[in-house]
């Protein structure tokens, strides 16, 4: 559905001297018709840059985003309209990305009317009253009316969704949907998007930090440390049999009753590390300051990618020099 | 709704009732003056010259025996007139260069600051007196405004700026973006009003500052002497004035300005208010836990 092959941003530093940080390098996702793809990794490991570049909010510094297999090459306003008629974003701050002059009539009714979906006074209420009802915010009729400033989190965050399905897009990026709200509510908006997944066929890339909860909801699991994916696969392959230590690592913070192995823990000590600097990132693996397992060539070479017969991959030296592994 | 409920502050309402007081009499003071008082501002009357305020000239007469009460009447409408349409002038090229500029961003947003800076370094005064000397005279008072307008716009351009830069990388505004909105519609419906409140206050004071700016340039004789404004008729009063004891002659065109200039003051409190609704929305909310708690010391 979407692609985003060999995607590389670079940002370029401000100030004395010539630096750029190297936010993003060639990541390769697809996001699957009816499939939740997840994308873990700590902050600053490029998660939103990601989801940003498949939102065509920057130019790529290399490698190219295809939808449908079509890249995406967007000239003027109405390449990026169609675009977006596809695609939409949901942002990690509901508080911030709804306009708070506007009452929520507006801000979905504008979604409505840019890509034709309605048009006239009465139908536009219509449809907005059924798209509120669809995210869970009843009576829909209370809602209409209000500022953003009069819900809560949870509810901004499913304002949010209903504007992005306005659009009746056929994929949806979430970049941390959940991360602003109350744990309470969190289920509930994973669930909605579960939902959208299972009877409308929506493509979504799940943005996170948690592990657990990519694993309870996504059907694959893409894990992503300092600019780069390190390891991917079916959710329940990368959550249960961990081949990256990255990996082993992310998994180790978030408590997991399901999981069998418990030995992983004491390999790393209790100093966990810090992530590396994407402005003069390390050599080789860009794991290796923080891996137990470190050896030399990881600290000299980039592994390649070494693929599982349970349909995940990784990059790891652990696993020799790429190709097949059993 | 209730969009345009009067401001509970006291001070906004005291200075809305100045406001609307002179636009009142701009609006029909010349026409009432003329036709059931029967004064005139341009008849001279040399049976009369500088006289002290009576019934007959309730704010006396000047030089040249003209009555006073309708010269500051006629002069409240000019000046009005320039004040507002400078005013226009100017915060309309302020907020479009400004939040343009901004959101374009690149050498649009380049060339448009080099441009706004070479008009901020233009000192404006003697800018304003050179041009406003050289067309003395000429078309009417709507020539000053233009004046006026065209060379006062470039500070607040940069303050409209610097507000839309904050405002261009909010989450809302990429929001509304991607939802594939045009540029004209994000300018419009998204970031103008946030900067309601600014462009606002910022009007409020073009129109006083040009008000100004016309009677300083009248007072120094580089007005035009074929209008009547409050700050001709400062200017007629004459440097003698004051130690003739001629008070009448330049004591209420300067009241009024003064005036007009302490209402927008009092009205820019309330500004704020209006245009941001959570704004209300905590000061209500604060009077009620400000009434719960003396209510409990009590």
């Amino acid at each position: 559905m979407l692609e985003a092959r060999n995607a590389t941003k670079y940002f370029e530093v401000r100030g004395r001297g010539h630096h750029e940080v190297r936010a993003l390098e060639a990541a390769n996702l697809t996001l699957y018709r009816g499939r939740i793809a997840a994308l873990v990794g700590e902050s600053g490991s490029g998660k939103t840059t990601l989801a940003r570049l498949m939102a065509l909010a920057y130019p790529l510094t290399d490698g190219e985003i295809l939808l449908d297999g079509v890249p995406a090459d967007p000239r003027g306003q109405k390449d990026r309209r169609r675009y977006y008629a596809r695609v939409q974003l949901i942002f990690q701050d509901p508080f911030s990305s709804l306009n708070h002059l506007k009452r929520v009539r507006y801000i979905i009714g504008r979604a409505l009317r840019i890509h034709g979906h309605a048009s006239g006074r009465a139908e536009v209420e219509a449809k907005v009253l059924e798209l509120l009802e669809r995210v869970n915010l009843t009576p829909a009729k209370d809602f209409i009316d209000k500022f953003p400033h009069q819900l809560s989190g949870g509810q901004r965050q499913r304002v949010v969704i209903a504007r992005a399905l306005a659009v009746e897009p056929a994929v949806l990026l979430g970049d941390e949907p959940v991360s602003m709200l109350d744990v309470s509510i969190r289920l509930d908006i994973l669930n909605l998007l579960a939902k959208l997944r299972d009877d409308e066929g929506l493509a979504i890339l799940y943005i996170t930090h948690d592990i657990a909860s990519a694993r309870y909801f996504a059907d694959d699991i893409n894990v992503m440390y300092a600019g780069q994916l390190v390891e991917s696969g079916p959710a329940e392959a990368v959550s249960q049999q961990p081949k990256h230590p990255y990996t082993r690592l992310l998994l180790d913070c978030s408590p997991d009753p399901d999981r069998s192995d418990s030995g992983v823990v004491d390999t790393f000590d209790d100093e966990l590390g810090e992530p590396p600097s994407l402005i003069d990132p390390p050599p080789g693996c860009r794991f290796h300051p923080r891996c137990p397992f470190a050896r030399d060539e990881c600290r000299t070479r980039l592994p390649e990618a070494t693929t599982f017969e349970d349909g995940s991959w990784t990059r790891c030296w652990l696993y020799g020099e790429g190709g097949q592994a059993g | 709704m209730n969009r345009l409920r009067l401001p509970d502050s006291t001070k906004v309402r005291v200075g809305l009732m100045i406001f609307g007081f002179f636009v009142l009499v701009a609006l029909v003071g010349p026409t009432l003056v003329t036709h059931v008082f029967g004064l005139s501002a341009t008849e001279l009357d040399v049976e009369h010259l500088r006289e002290a305020p009576s019934s007959a000239h309730w704010l006396g007469t000047d030089k040249n025996g003209r009555d006073l009460l309708a010269r500051l009447v006629v002069g409240t409408r000019t000046s009005l007139q320039i004040g507002l349409f400078a005013g226009l002038i100017a915060t309309g090229l302020a907020t479009l260069l400004g939040i343009a500029g901004a959101y374009i961003g690149g050498r649009t947003d380049a060339f448009l600051t080099a441009f706004t800076n070479i008009f901020l370094v233009i000192p404006g005064l003697p800018l304003l007196i050179i041009v406003g000397s050289y067309v003395k005279g000429r078309g009417g008072w709507w020539v000053t405004a233009l004046i006026i307008g065209l060379t006062s716009w470039a500070g607040g351009a940069r303050q409209k700026r610097a507000q839309a830069l904050s405002l261009r990388n909010r989450d809302f505004v990429t929001a509304t973006e991607m939802l594939g909105e045009s540029r004209r519609r994000v300018i419009v419906f998204e970031l103008v009003p946030h900067l309601a409140p600014l462009i606002a206050a910022s009007l409020l004071f073009s129109v006083v500052g040009a008000i100004f700016a016309e009677a300083g340039l009248a007072f120094i004789g580089a007005g035009n002497p074929s209008i009547i404004s409050w700050g001709m008729l400062i200017n007629e009063a004459g440097p003698n004035a004051l130690f003739n004891g001629e008070w009448w002659t330049f004591v209420p065109p300067a009241a009024c300005i003064a005036l007009l200039g302490t209402a927008a003051g009092l009205i820019n409190f309330g500004i704020d208010e209006i245009s941001n609704p959570r704004l209300r929305m905590v000061a209500r909310k604060a009077s009620t836990r400000l009434t719960a708690v003396t209510g409990a010391k009590r």
